[in-house]
């Protein structure tokens, strides 16, 4: 179409413009011709939309790397926020906030206390309910469809390079948070907020992998809701702040006493359950509890927007 | 969300919010016991010589279940009344108990004097309630006149239950709370161990607790209530932990306007059976002179009112209306001789041997030996006037007769605290239920000794959670096994301030419950400076939980009788020093110039004393809780040894409770459910697979048909209606048609994109289903580019085409970036592009692979004429090589021009289809200068010009 470029011999030897029948179009076309399976030759259901591909697609974007930044900028940001404090203070209180200071492991804790219930809990909704939404108000998503990429394979590999972005960002936190602290505060044994007591960071290091894992478990039912939402919705931040929402009613719900163990299955209600973990005589049954609900709600939820994209009719 | 889709997903939102809601009503709707309590008055003879008379008003409660039941008594608190145990009677009967409340002597409407649960008096009322108990036909009775009951209360209520188990074989069980063993110790404690005689007078509590029964008289409660209110509230703590002590304090003001009334119709209704009872009562010859028909005496008690005493009982009664008399004021309703021996010991602040006596004829510590039924004693940490140590050796007493003995140290007391009402209730039940229903005690370990603990926070709420250590086994105050920690501190003189003002101050009764944190932390301790002795240990190296009471032996010097409080504080770097409970231990010792030694029992406690706190104890001389000397002195107090022995109970453990049953139960179901939502999800697809072979092999070659096609709008209007045409090889078929007509429906249904609702559509004789394998011969183009913003043009292309999993050769990819024609703008983000570039580049990618059948929807859309040019040689190209080209259009001349076959669609439905060429023949020439489409096409959609 390019009235400038056409004239230019193609180096590989395939003749643009009005030189277009090239031999291997030819054969292709009467290939095609005999196939009776009906689909294209070197075409695969199970080969479309690798997670490489999703995980180029996505990397890219602007909202991936801000949101990547400011969990590695946070723990900085932190140390230097501890710097100003005037020193010695809160000596002998046993909050975890004023523990924070006793050494990387601490601070690592701390960290993840202030930022589990809502820094991460943007940062997965982000991931996890930008991804199909996102496509759709671009209007990729019905490209990949009539690629075709089957609706439940688009939707599994979206719902896994999401994941992965979310674990990673829910990882990425505590580790850069523990570096800082270290560097900051020196590679000394935990504190527990609390009692006071003091547990040597070699055994503790085991126990914090536990805490990241809890961590990560107890977010699952923010990315299946932000994935819902995502699936039903052309716009990325609809679906975001659903899920982000949907955390606030159940973080007041919880506050109400009168909902008694009900609140139990509230799914934000175990999130700082972790702590537990971190206690010398460690109490998983918290945990336990955590993991049940949130398993729970996400498996559901995860399996209502595959049936949701399934019956859908993508006109975006 | 402006998409059907989204409205639905907050649909469910909505729902999961409603169904929230629904559980919160349902959790907070309430609910009334469903029985009724039937009140009466049983009029009962008692005294040294059962020749006092006294009209007891009661209240029996008929067991839920019918038939014959166990029967429970259940004992109010020191000033309250038989009203303080309604909604505890109520939740009993509807467990199937035959309930039976009354107002002691001397308290309520209950006629007679307060003799402190006396052997005489009050226990001989109990007995007779017994009697009462099983002539009804209610009760179960172990033999005849010998009916299954227990007796159940707090404090003055425990303590009756005590002694009523003691002096009545008859009751088979006991659950005695926050109650005494020896009532001279707990007014006048001495923690060296030298009892009562020596001991340290209590007088706030003690004058709280007699004037308690003075302030009974006021007609409207009186303004010193408030220290009382602490009293019944935590006395009677066996019901609703709030608001009990203001609801007890109420009910007793307005007794006596209302009483007249009700009290007449409810013996009206209870006289029949009282009648007939009293006969049989009569022939029970020990029985019946005190065993008085409640009929026979009704008609007189409401009458004469709750505090005219029938009888000739000398001081007590007193009229409500009337101003009292000297003695009133002084004793309210206590027996003059009770009066009397308080007046004196308050005065002097030293107990007698007659006070002792008087007082110990009213505990536990009378009758050794006696109390030999199963008995749960249920103590409360936070109780500065009945401390833990009064359960321990009622424990003591009763297990050395053989009998089963729990104990139990909740979070409450009489100076406040949780109250763990609920819990309460369920130990009591669960208590009367294995020894008066014979149940058999739920599983796992019986939990002899219990302890409420600290259980953090609520990892929801971070409120403070109480959690319940048990033990198989009560190792009593000194513990299970010792530790010890070292204590530091120099000799200190210490003053008692003449007059004892100002004095420290540990508990205030009273105000306990006020200031009470829940958690046991919160405490108002205070040591004046120059009053107290220091003694501190260095940091914890490890957290220590002390069950039971420290012991420390101190040295007191100087001349003279001391009088000297020991407490131990949990001290923390940060906050302030907690006293455990607010409780101290206070001693008298004779010091002398060479030093006497004393061992301090210190107050029982359970605490955990984390790593990094330290102990500390304090030997202050002055206590605001306690009557101390008037006389100006000065001790000095050393260690005599600087061990702090402390007892702990290792065995004293909190369940592990096993996961609850729905942490796998849950997940469970939801993948259960989970299943379900994606195999009904997937059965109409499957459906529509079945009657689908695999190929119609007689259409395998033809690029596109289209039978019967039709879908809705939502709103039912059809988009497409009954579409049918045949697409061959190598045609460039042109779609045409009015904004409207369907043609980018139909173009998304050929995608898989949405579902025909009839109809079906072949591309290459396979059927067209939402990412069919087909799909990959299909090249599209539909209403408008779409791309990945972020990411360059060449990008795009490439990740499209890994995206669509075929070989990287197959694409053509150099020959579709020529269509394209972008030059450099190629390695731009596709953010920065023009409307143009966008359409050219979505153009090339419809073509990667060199699809056989390529859709385009509006192709020439935003390009410049030379580009139109282009792309109508292109495309006739592209179908030369026997493929199949579908072009979407509303510009009539680019249709004539390139196509070789048109469809015109219009409100949904084919009007005409076949050969350009055709189309235009048929047309008659309109102005001689041939036929052109436009004119057909309107001819055709009936818009004739």
């Amino acid at each position: 179409m390019s009235p400038a470029k056409r004239p230019a011999p193609d180096p590989t030897g395939h003749v643009p413009g009005g030189g277009r029948a090239t031999p291997v179009a030819v054969d292709g076309s009467d290939r095609r011709a005999d196939d009776l399976g009906g689909r294209a030759p070197g075409y695969a259901p199970g080969r479309t939309l690798p997670l490489r591909v999703e995980f180029i697609r996505q990397l890219r974007r602007r909202r991936t790397m801000a949101m990547f930044g400011v969990l590695l900028a946070l723990p900085w940001v932190l140390v230097v926020a501890f710097q100003f404090g005037p020193a010695g203070r809160g000596q002998g209180s046993l909050r975890l906030s004023d523990l924070a200071t006793a050494g990387g492991l601490n601070f690592a804790a701390f960290a993840l206390s202030v930022s589990a219930n809502f820094l991460l809990v943007v940062a997965v909704a982000l991931f996890c309910g930008d991804t199909v939404a996102s496509e759709a108000s671009w209007s990729s998503l019905r490209y990949l469809l009539a690629a075709p990429v089957p609706r439940d394979r688009l939707l599994r590999q979206k719902l896994v390079v999401a994941m992965a972005y979310s674990a990673a960002a829910v990882t990425v936190l505590p580790l850069m948070a523990l570096l800082a602290g270290t560097l900051a505060f020196g590679w000394n044994d935990i504190t527990v907020p609390g009692t006071g007591e003091v547990i040597p960071a070699a055994d503790v290091l085991p126990k914090f992998a536990v805490v990241i894992g809890y961590a990560l478990v107890s977010q699952l039912v923010v990315a299946a809701v932000a994935f819902l939402l995502s699936v039903g919705t052309d716009s990325p931040l609809g679906a975001v702040g659903g899920a982000v929402g949907l955390v606030i009613v159940s973080s007041i719900l919880q506050a109400v006493e009168a909902l008694g163990s009900l609140r139990e299955f509230l799914p934000t209600f175990w999130n700082s359950a972790w702590l537990d973990a971190l206690a010398p005589e460690p109490d998983y049954s918290g945990m336990v509890k955590g993991v049940a609900v949130s398993v729970t709600y996400s498996v559901v939820l995860i399996a209502l927007a595959f049936r949701r994209f399934r019956r859908r009719d993508v006109v975006s | 969300m402006a998409f059907p889709g989204g409205r639905r997903a907050l649909a469910i939102v909505v729902t999961l919010v409603i169904l929230m809601a629904g559980g919160v009503t349902w959790a907070l709707w309430p609910s009334d016991p469903v029985v009724k309590g039937r009140d009466l008055v049983i009029s009962v003879m008692d005294g040294p010589a059962d020749d006092q008379r006294v009209d007891l008003d009661a209240t029996f409660y008929p067991p839920a279940s019918g038939g014959r039941a166990p029967a429970v008594l259940l004992a109010h608190g020191f000033g309250g009344s038989k009203q303080s145990m309604r909604e505890e009677a109520g939740r009993l009967a509807q467990q199937g108990y035959a309930v039976l409340t009354w107002s002691a002597r001397g308290f309520g409407r209950s006629t007679g004097q307060i003799a402190l649960n006396s052997p005489d008096y009050e226990v001989k009322d109990v007995r007779r309630l017994v009697d009462w108990l099983a002539e009804r036909p209610e009760v179960r009775l172990d033999a005849p006149g010998d009916p299954r009951v227990g007796i159940a209360g707090g404090s003055y209520g425990g303590a009756i239950a005590l002694m009523s188990a003691a002096y009545d074989n008859r009751v088979d069980a006991i659950v005695p709370q926050i109650t005494w063993y020896d009532l001279a110790d707990a007014l006048f404690p001495d923690a060296s161990g030298k009892g009562p005689l020596n001991g340290v007078f209590k007088k706030m509590w003690a004058g709280i607790f007699f004037s308690s029964a003075a302030e009974r008289l006021a007609p409207d409660g009186g303004a010193g209530a408030g220290g009382l209110a602490g009293l019944a509230g935590a006395v009677t703590g066996s019901g609703s932990t709030t608001g009990n002590a203001t609801q007890g304090d109420t009910t007793q003001g307005t007794t006596g306007q209302g009483n007249a009334g009700q009290g007449s119709t409810a013996q009206g209704t209870s006289g029949q059976d009282s009648t007939a009872q009293s006969n049989t009562a009569q022939s029970n010859t020990a029985q019946s002179n005190t065993a008085q028909s409640p009929g026979a005496t009704a008609p007189a008690t409401p009458a004469a009112g709750p505090t005219a005493s029938p009888g000739g009982d000398a001081a007590g009664g007193l009229d409500a209306g009337r101003t009292p008399g000297a003695e009133q004021v002084q004793c309210g309703r206590f027996m003059p001789q009770i009066c009397e021996m308080y007046q004196k010991v308050a005065e002097t602040g030293r107990a007698t041997k007659e006070a002792v006596d008087l007082l110990r004829r009213s505990s536990p510590i009378s009758v050794p030996g006696r109390i030999k039924v199963p008995t749960l004693l249920l103590q409360g940490q936070r109780d500065s006037l009945f401390p833990l140590s009064h359960a321990d050796a009622n424990a003591r007493a009763i297990a050395a007769t053989g009998a089963p003995v729990e104990v139990a140290w909740f979070n409450g007391g009489h100076d406040g605290g949780d109250g763990e009402a609920d819990w309460l209730y369920d130990r009591t039940t669960g208590w009367f239920d294995h020894y008066l229903k014979g149940a058999s005690a739920g599983g796992g370990d019986p939990a002899v000794f219990t302890v409420t603990r600290d259980g953090g926070r609520d990892p929801g709420t971070r409120r403070p959670v109480l959690l319940h250590a048990t033990a198989g086994r009560y190792p009593g105050l000194s513990g299970a096994e010792r530790t010890t920690v070292t204590l530091n501190g120099p000799q200190q003189p210490i003053a008692n301030p003449a007059g004892g003002s100002p004095s420290s101050i540990s508990a205030v009764p009273g105000l306990g419950g006020l200031l009470g944190g829940n958690g046991g932390g919160a405490s108002l301790a205070l040591d004046m400076p120059g009053q107290a002795a220091v003694f501190e240990s260095a940091p914890l190296t490890k957290p220590a939980q002390v069950t039971g009471s420290p012991t420390v032996t101190i040295k007191v010097y100087g001349t003279g009788e001391a009088t000297l409080f020991a407490k131990l504080y949990d001290v923390s770097g940060g906050s302030l020093p907690v006293l455990p409970s607010s409780l101290v231990s206070p001693l008298r010792v004779t010091a002398s110039e060479a030093g006497t030694p004393v061992t301090v029992t210190l107050p029982a406690i359970d605490r955990r004393f984390d790593a990094g706190h330290r102990m500390r104890l304090v030997v202050s001389t002055t206590d605001l809780g306690y009557a101390t000397p008037a006389a100006p002195a000065v001790y000095r107090v050393a260690l005599e040894s600087p061990t702090l022995e402390l007892p702990v109970d290792a065995a004293l453990r909190t369940p592990a409770t096993g996961p609850a049953w729905w942490t796998w139960a849950m997940p469970l179901a939801a993948i259960l459910v989970a299943a379900v939502l994606l195999l009904t999800g997937s059965v109409r697809r499957r459906g529509e697979a079945g009657d689908d072979p695999a190929a119609d092999a007689e259409s395998a070659g033809v690029p596109l048909v289209i039978s019967g096609l039709g879908k809705r709008y939502r709103n039912g209007e059809k988009a497409v209606d009954g579409l049918s045409f045949r697409v061959e090889k190598g045609q460039v078929l042109g779609l045409l048609g009015p904004n409207g007509a369907g043609k980018t429906t139909t173009m998304r249904m050929l995608m898989g994109l949405i579902h025909p609702d009839e109809g079906e559509i072949r591309i290459f004789g396979t059927r067209v289903r939402p990412g069919a394998p087909v799909l990959s011969r299909l090249g599209s183009f539909v209403e408008g580019p779409g791309f990945l913003p972020h990411l360059s043009g060449r990008a795009n292309l490439e990740l499209y085409w890994q995206a669509t999993g075929r070989p990287p050769q197959d694409a053509h990819m150099e020959e579709a970036l020529e269509i394209a024609g972008l030059g450099a703008a190629l390695e731009r983000a596709v953010r920065t592009y023009s409307q143009g570039m966008r359409q050219r580049l979505a153009i090339a990618q419809a073509m990667l692979g060199l699809p056989d059948l390529l859709v385009l929807d509006e192709p020439t859309n935003g390009l410049d004429p030379p580009q139109i040019a282009e792309m109508r040689r292109v495309l006739k190209a592209y179908a030369e090589r026997g493929r199949t080209v579908i072009v979407s259009s509303h510009l009539l001349a680019e249709v004539e021009q390139t196509c070789t076959h048109v469809v015109v669609m219009h409100r949904g439905r084919l009007v005409s289809a076949g050969p350009v060429g055709d189309l235009l023949g048929a047309a008659p020439a309109a102005n001689g200068a041939g036929p052109r489409l436009e004119d057909v096409f309107l001819d055709l959609i009936g818009e004739s010009r």
